[in-house]
């Protein structure tokens, strides 16, 4: 059983590893974004808050966005394995449907986070300060429940596809609205009600809220209700995705 | 505890001769129907080869042996498992070569291999000797450490082959195994099946389109062509039948000579007229 899981989690490990220009690649965006609406809006966001530090709300925003599409392309990358038929070795295995969605979602989940601290590293750079290291070990909760939901859902989308075709369709109607209206890069504070609406349905506004709350001192719901809801919609999806696997076809 | 069913098998001793029987199954792609109301048994131990022109419906047949497709409609038992409702167990019970590319290109050739016995619970001990020899059959032990990329195509080809040696299932599936292979590395595979066959009583289930390697090999032949199966019995048998002398004049009197496309959809024949139809070389 660990084993299995083991040799799963590992061939992602290694798909990751060697391919640097993925791995620096998927730098450039986050970095991009620190730097430009770090310094863009700093100014406007220190007048409206009366005096607060940008970097600080926008840190864990950023951190939170590179897991997010670290995660879904992982879970993602399942459909490449079906195109080029890798996908059938490990479904005709005798091994519980489980057990291969259980390596999937921590092979991809593990990458996430490795690129989350990466991110996280780079905020140093650009001023953000932890307060304390038991704040830093909250925020690794965060981010690990983060990589976690985001991969499950990956694979979950990806157990129902047939090809890339529709790839284009869930990253812009589904993972790009997640990431804009979570709260990663702006308040969640006087808002329309449809957005209103959509942000208090986006599970990833729990996360950046409880990530923001570890590791910046302010959270909106309060760290454990953020925790409660990540931490349960992670179990939920990796079952819903359980239950995928043992229908899917190669 | 010993359950009675499994009692009745022990006692009775015919539940357990066939390894594999399957009975009315059908695929149907939409409308269009791929594999029609077969049946077959194979028995524990025998050689087996599944004939048919391309696009006969052999791959689609294997796909649903495997528990990679699901039938329309049928009955499937492997080694006394239901294949359509213990799906682990019958899958425990299998090892299978596919008809199209199923390795990672971005690992090295090892790595597939080490991966394919952890997922098939290849006890640790053994492992490493194992492999060593799978690869040795088919001359890759040199090359292991090579990312699979950078391989030609036949070599991929052995390397999944070798990958299906490391464990040793009760029924092996070849989908087309020496397709695009030289005569020594085809004769190698061969007589390392055939003692796996012999030695540890592995029933093998195979498809080629080389008809005096089935000749050579198989105890039981069956012919499928258009979704039926249209033959059926040992090769002499079959050449009594149709009063042919080899099992390829049997083949095309039975199958006729037109040349047929696989993968066209829809509807997947295309005939040309007036050639004559030869076996892939
Ligand atoms: N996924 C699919 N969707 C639609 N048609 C298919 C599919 N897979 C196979 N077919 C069709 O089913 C027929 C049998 O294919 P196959 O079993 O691959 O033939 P063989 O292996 O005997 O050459 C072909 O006409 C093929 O085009
Ligand atoms: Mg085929």
């Amino acid at each position: 059983m660990t084993e299995v899981i083991y040799i799963l989690w590992l061939r992602q490990l290694q798909h990751y590893w060697r391919s640097k220009a993925r791995l620096l690649g998927s730098l450039g965006q986050p970095l991009l974004f620190l730097v430009t609406f770090g310094f863009g809006f700093g100014p406007m966001y220190a007048r409206a808050s009366g005096g607060g530090n940008y970097m600080d709300f926008l840190a864990p925003g950023i951190v939170s966005m590179s897991i997010l599409f670290t995660a879904v392309f992982s879970g993602l990358e399942v459909i490449w394995d079906r195109q080029f038929g890798f996908l059938k070795e490990t479904l005709v295995a005798p091994i519980s449907r489980t057990e291969i969605m259980i390596g999937k979602t921590l092979g991809g989940a593990s990458i996430a986070m490795i690129q989350g601290l990466i991110v996280l590293s780079l905020t140093y750079v650009l001023g953000f300060r932890i307060p304390s290291l038991a704040s830093l070990g909250l925020g690794l909760v965060f981010m690990f429940l983060i990589a976690v939901f985001f991969t499950g859902l990956g694979l979950t989308i990806a157990s129902k596809m047939k090809d890339m075709h529709g790839f284009q369709l869930i990253m812009n109607f589904l993972i790009m609205p997640i990431f804009f209206l979570s709260g990663a890069l702006f308040p969640l504070e006087n808002l329309p009600p449809a957005i209103y609406f959509i942000s208090r349905i986006d599970p990833l506004t729990y996360g950046v809220d409880g990530l923001r709350g570890a590791i910046a001192g302010m959270s909106v719901f309060g760290i454990y209700n953020d925790l409660a809801i990540i931490g349960s919609l992670s179990i939920l999806v990796c079952a819903i995705g359980a239950v995928l696997f043992s229908r899917i076809e190669a | 505890m010993i359950q009675p069913l499994l009692i009745e098998k022990i006692v009775s001793g015919s539940a357990m001769q066939n390894i594999l029987s399957v009975q009315s199954l059908t695929k149907k792609f939409d409308d269009f129907t791929a594999v029609n109301d077969i049946s077959f048994n194979v028995e524990a131990g025998s050689i087996f080869a599944f004939l048919g022109p391309n696009g006969a419906g052999k791959s689609t047949t294997i796909k649903m042996l495997t528990t990679v497709l699901r039938p329309t409609s049928g009955e499937i038992s492997i080694n006394g498992f239901n294949a359509l409702k213990e799906q682990d167990r019958a899958r425990a019970s299998f090892g299978i070569v596919f008809q199209d590319h199923s390795l990672d290109d971005e690992l090295t050739a090892y790595e597939n291999i080490v991966y394919h016995a952890v997922i098939y619970k290849v006890p640790k001990k053994e492992r490493s000797e194992r492999i060593r020899k799978a690869l040795e059959i088919v001359g890759l032990w040199d090359r292991r450490e090579d990312y699979v990329k950078k391989y030609s195509g036949g070599m991929k080809r052995r390397l999944e082959i070798a990958r299906a040696l490391v464990h040793y299932p009760k029924i092996l599936f070849l989908d087309e195994p020496t397709v695009g292979l030289d005569p020594q590395t085809r004769n190698a595979i061969w007589n390392h099946i055939r003692s796996l066959n012999k030695e540890r009583g592995m029933t093998i289930f195979l498809t080629t389109h080389y008809m005096e390697e089935a000749e050579a090999i198989a105890d039981q032949i069956a012919i499928i062509d258009h979704g039926k199966i249209i033959e059926s019995g040992t090769v002499e048998e079959i050449k009594n039948r149709t009063e042919t002398e080899s099992l390829e004049e049997a083949f095309l009197k039975l199958t006729g000579r037109d040349i047929r496309d696989d993968n066209v959809p829809g509807n997947k024949m295309r005939t040309i007229r007036g050639m004559r139809r030869r076996t892939r070389r």
